[in-house]
């Protein structure tokens, strides 16, 4: 579904806009992003590095590190206002209302305290639990993420595990308080791939059946395809395509998406070469006039040169592509 | 990026154009920029710049030379600061026992000082980059026992190691070949602390060029290896180096000066700034405290200054502050 | 862990026998022993005799083993300026360098870590910018000058300051010695007593403050490194409470390699204090040390060397197996698939 600006979503992103004040100049990292994500739905955000999805994920959390600073715009979550939050009540949204997943198994865990131990401490951080409930509830947080031995493996040190592993205590980590939104910062690309499928699956099942949505960001676009119900890409701090996987994935409509899609490997389809898209995505203090895309974009024409294309409804999506759309004037439904 | 730089070097612009285009590059980095922004180091770069410049300049800034004997006269003895009861405008910071002008004693034992630590600094990062060099190309037997060495070395307090060494020369050596040679002494005693540091940090990156292409082709064409490893390995420390160097200078300055206020360290002959603290402490009871203050001020002042650069350099160069 | 504890066993005693070898070699060699212990109206033949009797004729070896079953007996032979044995010397003046040292130490512990958590965790706030100029400036002076400007403002500026404005503005400390002692067995303190308690304030301030600014400095830059992980986002970004991320977290994660470090920097105040000691002529083992130097008197010298060098290398040891117990990465026995991605 398009523009959903109905207070039914859980998750409103209403014209982002994250800075990053510099020496030479402010850098706009974010620039008016908007999107929403339904209860238990598994929006996708995908692109390139640097493409600012991982700080959307951030700002989303309330975990932005200095300078970077949210500028503009709101994010309203269970249909109050979070983004203007002091830190203690953000604090308290943390964790036990929405979660977040890092990239690297590895560092995300303190090596020196046992896995168990840092189980605990987030049960009890977020319910009134005992220390023997809690105990109880971490070892079964292990066996639903499918860590074998969970009773043994609950004493166990972080380096103790391997990667695979560790991930999926990632995962019933930030699951243990039960949030209805997990932010996935690419969750899978430290792992190894005959891994990654598993963790995905996995997180795909777990959001499931606690009912959890999931914001899953990431540059790779087969576990998008494989998981998402919707997916966002996003281009230079813009979101240039959103709607139901499906739909961009087999009929995208923006060059940059239609890029993409071109670049991934299908099994059983041979194609000459993949396609490439010439040159790379500009830096932050580099950004073209109009559309951000259209120095390497192949169908760029004058008005792409002049003007920014908005987000408009094209079949069951919406692209910002003078291509589609055409109007001038945007649909007035802006946030 | 790179394409247009390629297709205008083509035309191959001369030195001088060069040259200037890297003092362009330098003043835009990130480097100055972070040196102008920090009132703090501009004025510590100052006050080192001044202390090395009088250093160096020493028989053309001091007013006298404290070294002539023939210029001092004993009647000028203890005379206090120019500014309180009782001073001479002769002598801006007071004489000492002798009569002699404490500004200049201040100005030459500085350099002293200086010198030393300088030697030392030097010293250590020869003797560390080289000996590192050597650990991490040859690796085995030799990298083994360097670094042996370098534990041992390390679980003695530096200060102690010097103190040995520089106290028993005294004893050892005859009077004449050690009133010639204590610079040496000194410095050697005092470096010997630091070479570890740059063995360290040379050795590891020496250990990851080892085994790329270019030491191999060296080897088959009969240039040293170790020569064009040199070549490669000094880019990739010279950061980490430089900020080892500043900090060893100030730790340089103070451990000679310790030395020599312990009575091991410079000869009350060309006093450093150590000794000059030693043979005014004495005075400090009597009422005469300008004659220990004012080396210790500069003394301070000086270490400060280093401190601060050092500091300021390490985090500037430090990537992940960035 | 049995093969790490007598691992590390091993290479204390190779460090030992090391510095053994120094203090011995500077025992025979320098100068000439005998000329050092007689008188010069002694004979050809006593010298020879002497030299005998001494066994200074035997192998090196053999004179090396000497010396060593000496040494670990406790016996380093007899002053050649004091004419007494050199262990009784040392045990004389050793409580006098240990409790000047263990205050000193305590003082650099527990004010320099709390003020390194603080500028760590308060990164811009004034009291910490307070702080850190105060540390540099712990840095830059060289610790006699520390003690000599101590002594300046409490000794005499207390004196004068205190007579012209007729009562105690400035409170005047001990700037010499240390004060009376009490005898408790071989062992003479000055805890004691008001005057001893008195004498260890200005010395042990001196000796502190080098190393206080130093662990300052040490915890604070281990802490912003620490608050920059992934394990903190994470830990923050799983609701924690700020005391559960910066002390339970944080904290943890800051000390345990700071450990290391700390354990052996307060180590070193055992030998920094032969510096205070000068300063403030405390009767310590680093005094004793300081005038053998200039007097040559070897056989102080060797046994100073010897001790100071046991010292350092048990705390070594005592630092490394602290770590190995607060780390849990380094008690695995096997590393799990650590390889893996």
């Amino acid at each position: 579904m398009p523009f959903d600006h109905s207070n039914k979503a859980l998750l409103r992103v209403d014209n982002l806009r994250i800075e990053i004040p510099g020496r030479r100049g402010t850098l706009v990292a974010v620039d008016d992003v908007s999107f929403h994500i339904g209860e238990g739905e598994v929006l996708g955000v995908v692109g390139e590095s640097g493409a600012g999805k991982s700080l959307t994920g951030a700002a989303v959390i309330g975990l932005l590190e200095p300078p970077c600073r949210i500028a503009g715009g709101q994010i309203v979550f269970d249909g109050r206002r979070i983004d203007n939050l002091p830190y203690e009540k953000l604090r308290r949204i943390r964790g036990r209302h929405i979660g977040m997943v890092f990239q690297d198994p590895l560092t995300s865990l303190n090596p020196l305290y046992t896995v168990g131990r840092q189980l605990t401490e987030t049960i009890l951080t977020h319910t009134d639990m005992s220390e023997k409930g809690a105990r109880k509830r971490a070892i079964e947080l292990l066996q639903e993420v499918g860590i074998p031995a969970a009773e043994r493996r609950v004493d166990q040190y972080p380096h103790e595990f391997s990667g695979g592993m560790r991930q999926r205590v990632v995962i019933a980590l930030a699951l243990c308080a039960n949030p209805r939104l997990i932010i996935a910062d690419e969750p899978t690309t430290a792992l190894d791939v005959s891994i990654q499928a598993q963790i995905i699956t996995l997180l795909k099942r777990l959001c499931r059946e606690h009912g959890a949505a999931v914001m899953l960001v990431t540059h790779d676009m087969g576990v998008i395809a494989e998981t998402a119900d919707r997916v966002a890409v996003m281009y230079a701090g813009r979101i240039v395509e959103v709607g139901p996987v499906a739909d961009v994935v087999l009929r995208a409509r923006h060059p940059y998406t239609v890029g993409l899609m071109g670049s991934i490997p299908l099994v059983g389809h041979d194609v000459e070469r993949l396609t490439q898209i010439d040159g790379a995505m500009p830096r932050l203090d580099a950004i073209p006039t109009g559309c951000a895309f259209n120095p390497r974009c192949p169908q760029a024409f004058a008005r792409c040169r002049r003007e920014r294309p908005e987000l408009e409804p094209v079949g069951a999506s919406e692209a910002a592509c003078w291509l589609h759309g055409g109007a001038a004037e945007r649909s007035g439904t802006d946030g | 990026m790179s394409a247009g730089d390629d297709k205008a070097s083509l035309a191959e612009p001369g030195l001088g154009a060069r040259m200037a285009d890297g003092i362009r590059r330098f003043f835009d980095s990130d480097l100055w920029y972070s040196f102008t922004r920090s009132p703090v180091v501009v004025v510590s770069a100052v006050v080192t710049l001044i202390f090395v410049g009088s250093a160096v300049f020493a028989p053309l800034v001091a007013p006298y030379d404290p070294f002539d004997l023939a210029g001092i006269d004993l009647m000028d003895s203890e005379i206090p600061p120019v500014w309180t009861g009782g001073g001479d405008p002769r002598f801006l910071l007071g004489t000492d026992a002798q009569g002699r002008d404490m500004l200049s004693a201040v100005i030459y034992g500085a350099r002293i000082s200086l010198g030393v630590g300088f030697a030392s600094v030097l010293f250590a990062m020869v003797l560390g980059v080289g000996l590192g060099l050597l650990a991490g190309y040859l690796g085995g037997t030799v990298d083994a026992v360097i670094m042996r060495i370098a534990d041992v070395q390390l679980t003695f307090p530096a200060i102690l190691i010097a103190l040995l060494i520089d106290g028993l020369s005294r004893t050892v050596l005859p009077r004449d070949l050690h009133s010639d040679i204590w610079f040496y002494v000194l410095v050697l005693a005092i470096g010997l602390s630091f070479w570890v540091q740059y063995a360290r940090t040379v050795r590891g990156s020496a250990m990851v060029e080892r085994s790329k292409e270019y030491v191999q082709a060296a080897r088959v064409i009969g240039i040293p290896p170790l020569l064009i490893m040199l070549r490669h390995v000094l880019p990739n420390v010279m950061g980490p180096v430089l900020v080892i160097a500043t900090i060893n200078l100030a730790i340089a300055v103070i451990s000679e000066a310790t030395l020599s206020f312990l009575g091991v360290g410079v000869p009350a002959t060309s006093p450093s700034l150590g000794t000059l603290i030693r043979v005014g402490n004495d005075f400090l009871f009597s009422g005469s405290w300008w004659i220990t203050i004012f080396p210790g001020a500069a003394l301070a002042l000086l270490v400060l200054a280093v401190n601060l650069l050092g500091d300021w350099l390490r985090d500037a160069l430090n990537p992940k502050l960035r | 862990m049995i093969a790490f504890v007598v691992r590390r066993l091993l290479q204390s005693i190779l460090v030992m026998l090391a510095v053994g070898f120094i203090a011995f070699s500077l025992f025979n060699y320098v100068g000439d022993p005998i000329n050092n212990m007689v008188g010069q109206d002694t004979t050809l033949e006593q010298r020879q005799a002497l030299r005998e009797r001494l066994g200074l004729d035997d192998p090196f070896v053999v004179q090396y083993g000497r010396f060593l079953a000496n040494a670990v007996q406790g016996d380093f032979g007899i002053s050649y300026r004091h004419r007494r044995s050199v262990a009784e010397l040392i045990a004389e003046r050793a409580p006098a360098t240990l409790e000047l040292s263990l205050i000193a130490a305590a003082l650099a512990f527990f004010i320099g870590v709390p003020m390194g958590v603080y500028t760590g965790l308060h990164r811009r706030g004034f009291l910490s910018q307070v702080f850190l100029t105060v540390s540099l400036i712990g840095i830059s002076l060289p610790t006699f000058l520390i003690g000599i400007l101590l002594i300046l403002v409490f000794g005499v500026l207390a004196q004068d300051v205190n007579a012209a404005v007729g009562f105690t503005l400035v409170p005047q400390l001990p700037t010499f010695g240390r004060g009376d002692t009490v005898q408790l067995g071989w062992w003479s303190t000055g805890f004691l007593t008001k005057s001893g308690l008195l004498a260890l304030i200005l010395p042990s301030i001196t000796l502190a403050l080098f190393q206080m600014t130093l662990i300052m400095r040490l915890v604070r830059a281990e802490m912003l490194e620490v608050l920059r992980t992934d394990y903190i986002k994470f830990a923050r970004a799983r609701g924690l409470s700020n005391r559960a991320v910066n002390f339970g977290h944080a904290l943890k994660n800051t000390l345990v390699p700071v450990i290391t470090i700390t354990g052996l920097q307060l180590g070193s105040i055992i030998a920094f204090a032969l510096i205070t000691e000068q300063v403030f002529q405390w009767p310590g083992m680093g005094l004793l040390f300081l005038q053998a130097i200039t007097e040559v008197d070897i056989p102080v010298m060797a046994a100073y060397l010897m001790l100071v060098g046991f010292f350092f290398v048990i705390i070594n040891l005592i630092v490394d197996l602290l770590y190995y117990v607060v780390d849990p990465r380094l008690r695995a026995d096997k590393a799990v698939a650590a390889g893996h991605p």
